[in-house]
C-alpha cells in the first residue's frame, strides 16, 4: 500500500477526524448514542452511505455538470440512504423504529457532502471509496465512544449486557439519570475534543 | 387551544436543538456573532414554514396510501419520502432566493447568504421527517408546528451567539478554546432548557 492511500484512510480516523476537528455532521448522531447497539447500527449505516455514494459520485464525476452538482450530489446519497432504510426496515425492526428520523438524516449529514465535494469529484472510484468509508468509520469511532459512556454510566449495561455488578448496586452504586438526557451527549463530545486537543496541540485555536 | 399547546411544545419542549440536536451544523459554525445568528435564524424560520405544509400535503395526499390518498388506497409510495422531501427543500429554496433577490433586495442582502445553506440544514429535512410521524390532522397543525420548530431553533442560535461573543473575554484552557468549550456550553443550556420539561399544556 503506497503512503497517498495509507493517508487517505487513516487520516480521518484520528488526524482530521470528521466530528472532532471537522465538526461536521454532528446533527443526526448525538441523539443516537443512548447506547451502544443503535451507535453502531447507526455508525454501519453512515459508513455505508459516505463509501457508496463517493464511489457512485467518483464514477459520475466526469457527466456532471458543474451548475447542477448539489442536487445531483443529494439524489445520489438520498438514493444510498433509502437502500440503507430499507434494509433496516427488513431485517432490523426494531432498531429502525429506535433510531427513528436519524436514518432519514443522514442525507443531510455533511459528512457525506462534504467528502463528495472534497475529495470524491477529484479523484477515482477507488480511493473514493475508501475515502468515503475511512470518514465514515471516524465518525462511528466518536459515536461509539460517546454511546460507551453514555449506556456504562447511564444505564450500568453494554449492547444490554449487564456490566456493573448487582452487588455494587447494593451498596448503594447509582446509575446516572443524567447521562442518557441529551446534553451530556454535547458535553462528552466537549471533553473528547479538549483530550484530542491537549496531546495534538496544533490543532488548538488561538 | 390544542395548536397553542402544539407551538409552545415545538418551541421549548421538542426545541429542535437541544432534544433533537438538529441543525447542529450550521448552529455552531454561524454563531460567532448575534447578527448574522439572527440572519440564520429567521431563513430557518422562514425556509420551515414554507417548505413544511408543502411536505405535509405531499405526505398525505401521494406518498402515504390511505384514503385521502390521490393515487388509490393502495398505493404506497412512503419508501421515496427521503427523495422527494429532500428534492422539495432543495427546489424551493433555490425558489425562495430567486423570488427574494428579484422583489427585495435588501431582504436578500441579509438572509441571501444563508439561504443556500439551509437546504442541507438537518432541521428542515428533519422538521418534516418529524412532521411524518407526528400525523397531524391537517395543514394547520403542520403549520403551527413549522413555526414553532423554528422560533425555538431561532431563540436557541441567538442565545448561544451571545453567549459567545460574551465568551471571548473569558479565560478558556487553551486546549478547550473555540469549538470544544462550545460544546459544552451548549450542553448546559441544554440542561437550561429540560426545566421545560415538566410542563404539561
Amino acid at each position: 500500500m503506497d503512503a497517498k492511500l495509507k493517508e487517505t484512510i487513516f487520516n480521518p480516523i484520528f488526524k482530521s477526524n470528521p466530528i472532532t476537528v471537522l465538526v461536521l455532521g454532528i446533527c443526526s448522531s448525538l441523539a443516537v448514542t443512548v447506547e451502544l447497539k443503535g451507535a453502531f447500527v447507526m455508525a454501519l449505516s453512515v459508513i455505508a452511505v459516505t463509501g457508496l455514494s463517493s464511489f457512485v459520485a467518483s464514477i459520475l464525476r466526469n457527466t456532471i455538470p458543474n451548475r447542477v452538482r448539489i442536487i445531483i450530489q443529494l439524489v445520489i446519497v438520498a438514493l444510498m440512504v433509502i437502500l440503507v432504510d430499507q434494509l433496516l426496515k427488513a431485517y432490523a425492526y426494531s432498531i429502525d423504529k429506535q433510531l427513528s428520523v436519524y436514518i432519514g438524516l443522514i442525507i443531510t449529514n455533511c459528512i457525506v457532502m462534504g467528502r463528495i465535494e472534497a475529495f470524491a469529484l477529484g479523484n477515482k472510484p477507488i480511493p473514493s471509496l475508501l475515502d468515503g468509508i475511512a470518514n465514515g468509520a471516524g465518525y462511528g469511532l466518536i459515536l461509539i465512544v460517546v454511546a460507551f459512556f453514555r449506556e456504562l454510566f447511564g444505564s450500568g449495561t453494554l449492547f444490554g449486557v449487564q456490566v456493573i455488578p448487582q452487588a455494587l448496586y447494593d451498596l448503594g452504586y447509582m446509575n446516572n439519570g443524567l447521562v442518557i438526557l441529551p446534553p451530556m451527549a454535547l458535553i462528552l463530545i466537549g471533553v473528547i475534543i479538549w483530550i484530542q486537543r491537549s496531546i495534538q496541540k496544533d490543532l488548538q485555536e488561538k | 387551544m390544542e395548536y397553542l399547546s402544539l407551538f409552545v411544545r415545538s418551541i421549548f419542549i421538542d426545541n429542535m436543538i437541544f432534544s433533537f440536536f438538529l441543525g447542529m451544523c450550521s448552529f455552531l459554525a454561524v454563531s460567532k456573532n448575534v447578527k448574522t445568528a439572527n440572519g440564520l435564524g429567521l431563513a430557518v424560520i422562514f425556509v420551515l414554514l414554507v417548505t413544511l405544509p408543502i411536505n405535509y400535503l405531499l405526505n398525505t395526499y401521494i406518498l402515504t396510501p390511505g384514503e385521502k390518498c390521490i393515487l388509490g388506497p393502495d398505493v404506497d409510495l412512503s419508501f421515496l419520502s427521503f427523495i422527494l422531501f429532500i428534492a422539495i427543500i432543495a427546489a424551493i429554496v433555490q425558489i425562495v432566493e430567486m423570488v427574494v433577490e428579484k422583489f427585495s433586495p435588501s431582504l436578500y442582502a441579509s438572509l441571501g447568504i444563508f439561504l443556500p445553506l439551509i437546504a442541507v440544514n438537518c432541521a428542515i429535512l428533519g422538521g418534516s421527517l418529524f412532521m411524518q410521524q407526528k400525523d397531524f390532522a391537517n395543514v394547520g397543525e403542520a403549520t403551527t408546528y413549522a413555526l414553532g420548530s423554528g422560533i425555538g431553533w431561532y431563540l436557541a442560535i441567538v442565545a448561544l451567539a451571545a453567549i459567545r461573543e460574551r465568551l471571548s473575554y473569558s479565560n478558556v484552557p487553551p486546549a478547550l478554546k473555540g469549538i470544544g468549550i462550545t460544546f459544552i456550553t451548549v450542553g448546559l443550556m441544554g440542561i437550561a432548557f429540560m426545566t421545560f420539561m415538566g410542563i404539561s399544556l
